[in-house]
């Protein structure tokens, strides 16, 4: 008996003792923690952090990448941006979205409509390769979800409890503020390589994009901006917009946890009273012990 | 067990239908009147904490498959039109993604509540052996539902498992073909994947009615592993009292499920499978599901692709032979020192092996896979050794009396502990 | 043994209370569980937001004939009906259709040659026959369902058969002297 636990404790050292060098492949830098408004169990978006992420992606990210899971309606719909319905006619009207074919069997172009899609900056995977030197621009539509990465034992079962589950946006809002130009000593840029900190093995084709001051927020009452007008500004809050783009539903999905949550505790609690009377007596009326 | 039916019908038509189609009878005895071991813990209420699983899987599933395509170029699509567009779609869908998961911590402690109390013993070897061909039927209805969402995990999952059996010699890569129906995994693998994994929980459903009624024709075995004596000492009926416990049971682990598909929905997912299927790129570091991460780490550690795969079936189908592996005459381990020493080690080289089928398969990852290899095949062999010589502690001599004992160390006096012992008497 | 005969007649009522209490919330929770897996079954959000206004040139509709398109996934009718139709349409009594309706009522001012309507029986959903040339137009020059037999004049209007009611007309505007905008 004490031999096998002297053995499994004598394999257990061994386990603890392994290199653990779990990313040997591809060097990766962690992303900063950053703090978001729809992290936790009670985590809502920020309206306007999501209207003003919206611009960001508009005026810059759209120039190359798609979204085309999202359809200008979603900007209007309960927990999201919440544009008025309004807005987003008129929003989705300044588009020109290909429709067809009409009578004369040809394509045409009309105005876009809420239920329309995001209409994509190019017309398929190729062209886009074509026009960005053979990198393609990914469809950003649930990036946040997509990108990740590795917590490691211990952290991963501290993250059930704490519900940390922010490693998508944390790195996408490291990653668009995580350019080196000049890249550091020894590394050698092919042209069309960009140096990103935090991006896997460091080379990326995308150069940086977000530069202060370059997209222009509403103003307050003061007439001065809400929030400042930089780029780490900027990559936070179209993270944010990213973020709602892929889980649409996470308000819901909270809102309802919680009433479900609350209703188990009630129920649970009753069985267990219920549970413990029916126990308290055997079949025949006898105490149960 | 299944002794005298004590179903007395109550009304003119309950008797005019018990004497064609004995029906409310079966629901009665099996439901109602059955006999339970009155010593049972809350590890044995995954049986019914199972049964729910798999009804809720089979539920949200029809609702999926109404919304979904089984196409290459649409199955993404579609998952995600259903989180987005379908009334409760994500709601529906999270608890699907995560129900799979939830059956497989279900079935795990089910399971290794059998290993512990030794229920695969005589005479419950087809009860037993029923369960492991659900556990083959579940992991391939997970695999292939897994599949289904056509994300890059989906796909590259599917090319390294259905490629096991290219290893199968002479026949192997005709057999890969013909799971593909193509050259490599593509739209007529989803298709067929998706026809039987709609199929498959039928199955395993038919195979469950054999496992219950097994169960229900040889009796549960009990912590103490000291079969029923005396019915109305040792038992009690099914309903109300495991009913009702197995009622809060199962909101309890509705409240982990819960926990998991309201506020951690994609942890036990994979980020990856949020990227289309893409068969020009692999992702750096493939890994099937947690519930898979034992048997691939066995995979892994073997460097032949035969003996890799032959490997990882034999660490399934070895469970089918405990039976007759095991030499003890004991069934509960509460009462074997040693065995039960060994059984706390298989649980650790389970748990070390799902760690490290998540690790990369390089250095010292491999080596100790290779180690917690051996190690689980090696409590089979331990089992059937430590058997032959071990000395168990005396057993009680009847349920009741176990009971009794735990009490007050001794037995008798009943009526004076009754009350004293609340807290203790969980039954 | 003495305290359990004295709490008897309490126990009962606390134990049934406490069953009842239990079985109801427990009902409760049932039912919200149906709520999801029912709701599902209604059109999605796409399905609903798609069903934008459609605008339709009627230039090239020539008298007389007629032609099919689809809003929301419903078929329609749009007939260029000639005087002689109109004249039938509103000749009839109207108090004796089985439906009544003037004519007036179904099309617009001053664009009464233009018949919009949606293009499913109303017995039960079959599309009656009388837009192609060689079609039946049923014995009131309109339309005739095949499937069990029920006549539609030229103004859609049942007039014989089981159809319980009149063709619909679905919501429209005249946007130009021959432009609709459906929806």
């Amino acid at each position: 008996m004490s031999k096998i636990s002297v053995r499994s404790a004598a394999f257990g050292l061994l386990l603890a003792a392994l290199p653990l060098t779990a990313q040997a492949a591809g060097e990766r830098v962690e992303p900063p923690a950053l703090s978001w408004s729809f992290s936790g169990p009670f985590g809502t978006f920020d309206r306007a952090q999501l209207q003003r992420g919206y611009k960001v992606f508009k005026e810059v990210c759209a120039n190359c990448h798609a979204a085309s899971l999202l359809r200008f309606r979603n900007l209007s719909q309960p927990g999201g941006p919440e544009f008025s319905a309004g807005q987003i006619t008129a929003l989705a009207a300044t588009f020109q979205v290909q429709d067809g074919p009409n009578d004369a069997g040809e394509m045409f172009e009309r105005p876009g409509r809420p239920a329309d899609p995001f209409p994509s900056p190019f017309p398929n995977e190729q062209a886009a390769r074509a026009a960005n030197g053979g990198a393609y621009p990914l469809d950003l539509s649930v990036i946040t979800k997509a990108r990740t990465y590795e917590r490691g034992f211990p952290r991963f079962v501290f993250d059930m409890f704490t519900q940390y589950q922010e490693q998508g946006p944390d790195y996408v809002a490291a990653l668009l503020t995580g350019y080196k130009d000049p890249p550091p000593e020894g590394v050698t840029l092919l042209p069309g390589q960009y140096y990103n900190t935090y991006m896997p093995g460091h080379l990326i084709a995308m150069p940086n994009v977000l530069n202060d001051g370059q997209v222009e927020y509403p103003k307050g009452p003061d007439g001065q901006p809400q929030v400042p007008e930089t780029a780490k500004q900027y990559a936070k809050d179209v993270t944010s917009f990213l973020m709602w783009a892929a889980e649409p539903h996470l308000e819901a999905r909270k809102r309802i946890g919680l009433q479900v949550m609350l209703f188990l505790l009630l129920f649970g609690g009753l069985l267990y009273y219920t549970k413990k009377k029916v126990w308290s007596r055997m079949p025949d009326g006898t105490p149960a012990h | 067990m299944s002794g005298h039916s004590t179903y007395v019908p109550k009304s003119g038509f309950e008797r005019w239908l018990d004497a064609r189609l004995p029906i409310v009878r079966l629901a009665h005895d099996a439901g109602v009147s059955y006999p339970v071991p009155r010593n049972l813990n809350y590890f044995w209420t995954f049986g019914g904490i199972l049964m729910l699983m798999l009804v809720s899987q089979i539920v949200t599933g029809i609702i999926l498959a109404m919304h979904y395509t089984p196409h290459s170029t649409m199955a993404f699509k579609s998952v995600e039109h259903i989180m987005r567009d379908v009334n409760y779609g994500w709601l529906l869908r999270y608890l699907h993604s995560n129900g799979a998961s939830m059956f497989f911590v279900a079935v795990y402690i089910h399971m290794f509540r059998g290993l512990y109390y030794g229920s695969y013993k005589a005479p419950r070897e087809v009860l037993w052996i029923l369960g492991v061909v659900i556990l083959l039927l579940m992991m391939a209805t997970a695999f292939m539902g897994y599949v289904l969402p056509w994300g890059q995990m989906s796909f590259w999952g599917a090319t390294v498992i259905t490629n096991l059996f290219s290893a199968l010699p002479i026949v192997g890569e005709t057999i890969v073909t013909f799971l593909w129906g193509g050259f490599s995994v593509d739209n007529p693998t989803l298709n067929r994947f998706f026809s039987l994994h709609y199929l498959l929980p039928f199955m395993i459903f038919g195979v469950v009615i054999l496992h219950v009624w097994a169960l229900h024709h040889v009796g549960q075995n009990n912590p103490t592993g000291v079969e029923v004596k005396n019915v109305a000492k040792d038992t009690v009926p099914f309903t109300p009292y495991a009913t009702v416990k197995d009622l809060f049971a199962m909101v309890c682990f509705i409240g982990l499920f819960s926990y998991f598909v309201f506020y951690l929905p994609n942890f036990l997912g994979h980020a990856d499978n949020y990227i289309p299927a893409n068969p020009a790129v692999t992702p750096a570091h493939i890994v099937p599901e947690w519930y898979f991460l034992p048997f691939y780490a066995i995979l892994r550690a073997i460097p032949d692709k035969l003996g890799g795969v032959i490997a990882m079936g034999g660490a399934i189908v070895v469970l089918a032979f405990l039976p007759w592996i095991d030499s003890s005459k004991v069934r509960s381990m509460s009462y074997r020192p040693i065995a039960r020493q060994l059984f706390w080690a298989f649980v650790v080289v389970c748990i070390a092996l799902g760690w490290l089928g998540a690790m990369p398969a390089e250095g010292g990852y491999v080596i100790a896979s290779q180690i917690f290899t051996a190690l689980y095949f090696g409590y089979f062999v331990a089992l059937f050794v430590v058997g032959l010589f071990e000395r168990p502690k005396a057993l009680p001599t009847s349920i009741a009396d176990s009971i009794f004992a735990s009490i007050q160390g001794g037995s008798g006096a009943r009526m004076a502990v009754a009350t004293a012992a609340e807290p203790n008497a969980k039954g | 043994m003495a305290n359990a005969t004295d709490t008897k007649p309490t126990e009962p009522n606390r134990r049934d209370f406490l069953m009842l209490a239990t079985g109801a919330v427990g009902v409760v929770g049932l039912g919200a569980v149906v709520v999801p897996l029912v709701s599902q079954l209604a059109p999605d959000a796409q399905t609903v937001a798609a069903g934008a206004p459609i605008d339709l040139d009627l230039a090239p509709v020539a008298e007389g004939q007629a032609i099919k398109l689809f809003w929301r996934g419903k078929l329609i009718f749009v007939r260029h009906r000639t005087q002689k139709e109109i004249d039938e349409a509103r000749a009839v009594n109207v108090a004796s259709l089985p439906d009544p309706q003037p004519d007036q009522a179904r099309v617009k001012a001053g664009h009464e040659q233009f018949l919009v309507v949606y293009g499913n029986c109303t017995h039960l959903g079959c599309v009656p026959l009388g837009n192609s040339p060689g079609d039946p137009k049923g014995d009131y020059d309109g339309w005739f369902c095949p499937c069990h037999g029920s006549h539609y004049d030229s103004s859609g209007r049942i007039r014989k058969g089981p159809a319980p009611t009149n063709l619909p007309v679905p919501p429209y505007t005249f946007s130009a002297d021959t432009k609709i905008r459906i929806g």
